[in-house]
């Protein structure tokens, strides 16, 4: 996947996201070095240790357990973090349309 | 759960099979299959990094998407028999979500595979002799042609013919693997491009002189994307012998002179718009360096390749009056076209159900087309650039019954050519490019305009969008074109005015700043609102546009703002 390059410096908390290498799914860093499936497992890293958290989650790529790692900026939303661009949170919450057969509405 | 009666079984006629693979070709794959499955164990082995995988998985039509990995599998020029759009159900449902996503090249795509099931997905494929090859990378990819090839009663050549030989020479083609960039031909056989040729790499018109001889007109440098350009005729007529000859001397010109260090540079649109006449001239002058004799299509060839698309054995007909059921006439008023043949029809099936995602289809309802197509269309099926299907050989007498068939699938939308019938790329619902969503605001106007009364009413009206600016929803050649981009982190969209892909092609007009996800709808709207007021009888929104110009919906869209 192509991932967003980011020139500047991190000025909010981050969490570390790539895909998972067997099937492509989006995964978090969590605790420990884990990798989890969701937002809400993800390992939360304040803005000076961006550096420190791409380290580990690159570690991950090392593994062959993701591909393409790379920070996501957080913002807080009634006590949940939550990407700050649209796309990192369409990533969280899949496709905004039916990815399935049967949630499709047909009218013709 | 099935309506239609089964007929008495009988064998798929040769010609329903599109191009048949011989040994050579099976063998071949199978081996293809056999190295990539050898790659793909590496991989998940950590023998291989991404970096080293990456371009081997994208060499096989696999790419690694927002979600999940994407499988982009090849439809040779967009021509399908029942047995493979069967199988491609199969997949779809074992190894998939259940749905299929047709794209604007002809192809399809799986949005949810999983890396480990790519190899048992290549082989199911080449059980039903197709493959993924060329989907991906800076090589010749997929040659699209007319969906109504070898059924539209203005087709002067048989485009597919040329369509299998350009596909052959272009896949694997050891000089043409690693292209500056990607590059895209469209052959159309009929005066009316359905193909929108003028902006491909290589655009062919292949016609007939006065003699009754096979040539083509050769258009090059036509594109989308960062930069849309509007292809320039090199030449005219080139006769038949020399389709190849001619087509390597391009492609070599732009092998030696297009741009590599530059991605947004790299096309061969770029090449020719900076060259000039000095573009021709290069080409001319390398075409004249070739061998010539070693190019030269051999009729022998020809003759053999044109056996695989013989006509269908046709019933000598007269035409039928349709039924007068009123539902139907809707139906068919849209979806129904003129055929070559007396009592036949081509009809095409709508992937763009009011609200629904332009080009999916589930596996329920590619079977059903499947079954439809065995059972009027002499196992035929096509897909179009515009994302839609079509069965080309229809007898007229039975297009009540197949209307029931696609009712009951789901697939009978009355909308071709109109404004739901919606070109869209996936956007940022699936792609990792993607800079915007196209797909919902798809649908949102979709069902803005549900009412098939008021579509009928606004007319013929195209509505392309793209969710980044590499276009692959065609927006620039829209009538409306929707641009998605990204501001700030949030997405907003750009519409352009007055595009089009066809003869007359034209590039849209940018209508002023860019609308926000939830105005843009209204903005649709807007347009359409205003070209029904400035409209004279029947005439076309984009034969409005082109007479009152921009500043009337320029002025209805920000007037009040």
């Amino acid at each position: 996947m192509s991932t967003p390059t980011k020139a500047r410096p991190a000025t909010a908390p981050l969490a570390f996201t790539g895909n998972r290498l067997r099937d492509g799914r989006v995964v978090w860093l969590g605790e420990g070095g884990a990798w989890v499936d969701q937002l809400a497992g993800a390992r939360i890293f304040p803005p000076e240790q961006a550096a420190e958290g791409l380290a580990l989650a690159q570690q991950g790529e090392r593994q062959q357990l993701v591909v393409g790692v790379y920070g996501v900026e957080l913002r807080m939303e009634g006590g949940v973090p939550v990407p700050v661009k649209f796309r990192e949170r369409l990533r969280v919450s899949g496709p905004s349309v039916a990815a399935e057969p049967d949630e499709w509405r047909m009218a013709s | 759960m099935n309506a239609i009666a089964p007929r008495p079984a009988a064998p798929i006629p040769p010609h329903a099979r599109t191009y048949r693979y011989d040994a050579v070709d099976r063998e071949f794959l199978a081996e293809r299959i056999a190295e990539f499955e050898g790659q793909v164990q590496r991989r998940l082995a950590g023998e291989l990094t991404e970096e080293e995988f990456k371009p081997l998985r994208l060499m096989n039509g696999l790419y690694l998407q927002l979600h999940a990995y994407m499988l982009r599998i090849a439809i040779p020029y967009g021509v399908l028999n029942a047995a493979q759009l069967r199988q491609l159900a199969y997949i779809a449902r074992r190894w998939d979500r259940g749905f299929g996503h047709f794209t604007t090249r002809q192809n399809i795509q799986f949005n949810w595979t999983k890396l480990e099931d790519v190899p048992d997905i290549l082989r199911a494929l080449a059980a039903v002799d197709m493959h993924a090859i060329q989907t991906s990378g800076n090589c010749i990819r997929n040659v699209t042609t007319d969906e109504y090839a070898g059924a539209s009663p203005d087709e002067v050549v048989d485009p597919r013919i040329y369509a299998e030989i350009l596909r052959q020479w272009s896949t694997l083609h050891p000089e043409f693997t690693w292209l500056p960039r990607k590059f895209k031909i469209a052959i159309t056989g009929a005066p009316h491009d359905r193909v929108a040729l003028q902006v491909h790499d290589i655009g062919l018109e292949a016609k007939r002189n006065a003699a009754g001889e096979v040539g083509f007109a050769v258009h090059a440098g036509g594109g989308l994307g960062r930069t849309p350009l509007i292809a320039t005729k090199l030449r005219d007529f080139l006769p038949e012998a020399e389709l190849l000859g001619y087509l390597e001397a391009i492609l070599r010109t732009y092998n030696a002179l297009g741009q590599r260090d530059n991605i947004y540079k790299a096309r061969i649109k770029i090449l020719v718009r900076d060259l000039g006449a000095d573009f021709a001239k290069a080409v001319e002058e390398e075409y004249a360096r070739l061998p010539r004799d070693r190019y030269r299509l051999d009729p022998a060839i020809i003759a053999a390749i044109r056996q695989h698309f013989a006509p269908p054995p046709f019933l000598a007909l007269n035409d039928t009056p349709l039924p007068e059921d009123p539902a139907f006439r809707a139906w068919a008023g849209r979806s129904v076209r003129a055929h070559k043949r007396p009592g036949y029809a081509s009809v095409t099936i709508s992937l763009k159900p009011i609200g629904g995602i332009p080009g999916d289809a589930s596996a329920e309802q590619m079977e059903a087309v499947a079954r439809l197509a065995e059972r009027f269309s002499f196992g035929e099926i096509r897909v179009s650039h515009v994302q839609n299907l079509v069965l080309p050989h229809v007898r007229q007498e039975d297009l009540a019954e197949l209307w029931d068939g696609l009712r009951e699938a789901g697939l009978a939308a009355p909308n071709i050519g109109l404004v739901s019938d919606i070109i869209a790329c996936p956007g940022m619902d699936y792609c990792a490019l993607a800079t915007a969503r196209s797909i919902p605001v798809a649908q949102r106007i979709s069902e803005r305009f549900a009412d098939l009364d008021r579509q009928l009413d606004i007319g013929e009206c195209f509505v392309n969008i793209s969710g980044c600016i590499n276009a692959c929803g065609h927006h620039h050649v829209g009538h409306i074109g929707i641009l998605g981009v990204d501001k700030r982190g949030e997405e907003v969209y750009q519409v352009t005015l007055g595009g089009s892909a066809t003869n007359d092609a034209a590039l849209g007009e940018l209508v002023g700043p860019a609308f926000s996800y939830d105005d843009v709808v209204d903005a649709v709207e807007t347009i359409l609102r205003t070209h029904v007021a400035h409209r004279l009888p029947g005439e076309r929104f984009i034969d409005c546009y082109r007479r009152i110009g921009l500043a009337p919906f320029k002025e209805a869209l920000y007037a009040a703002a």
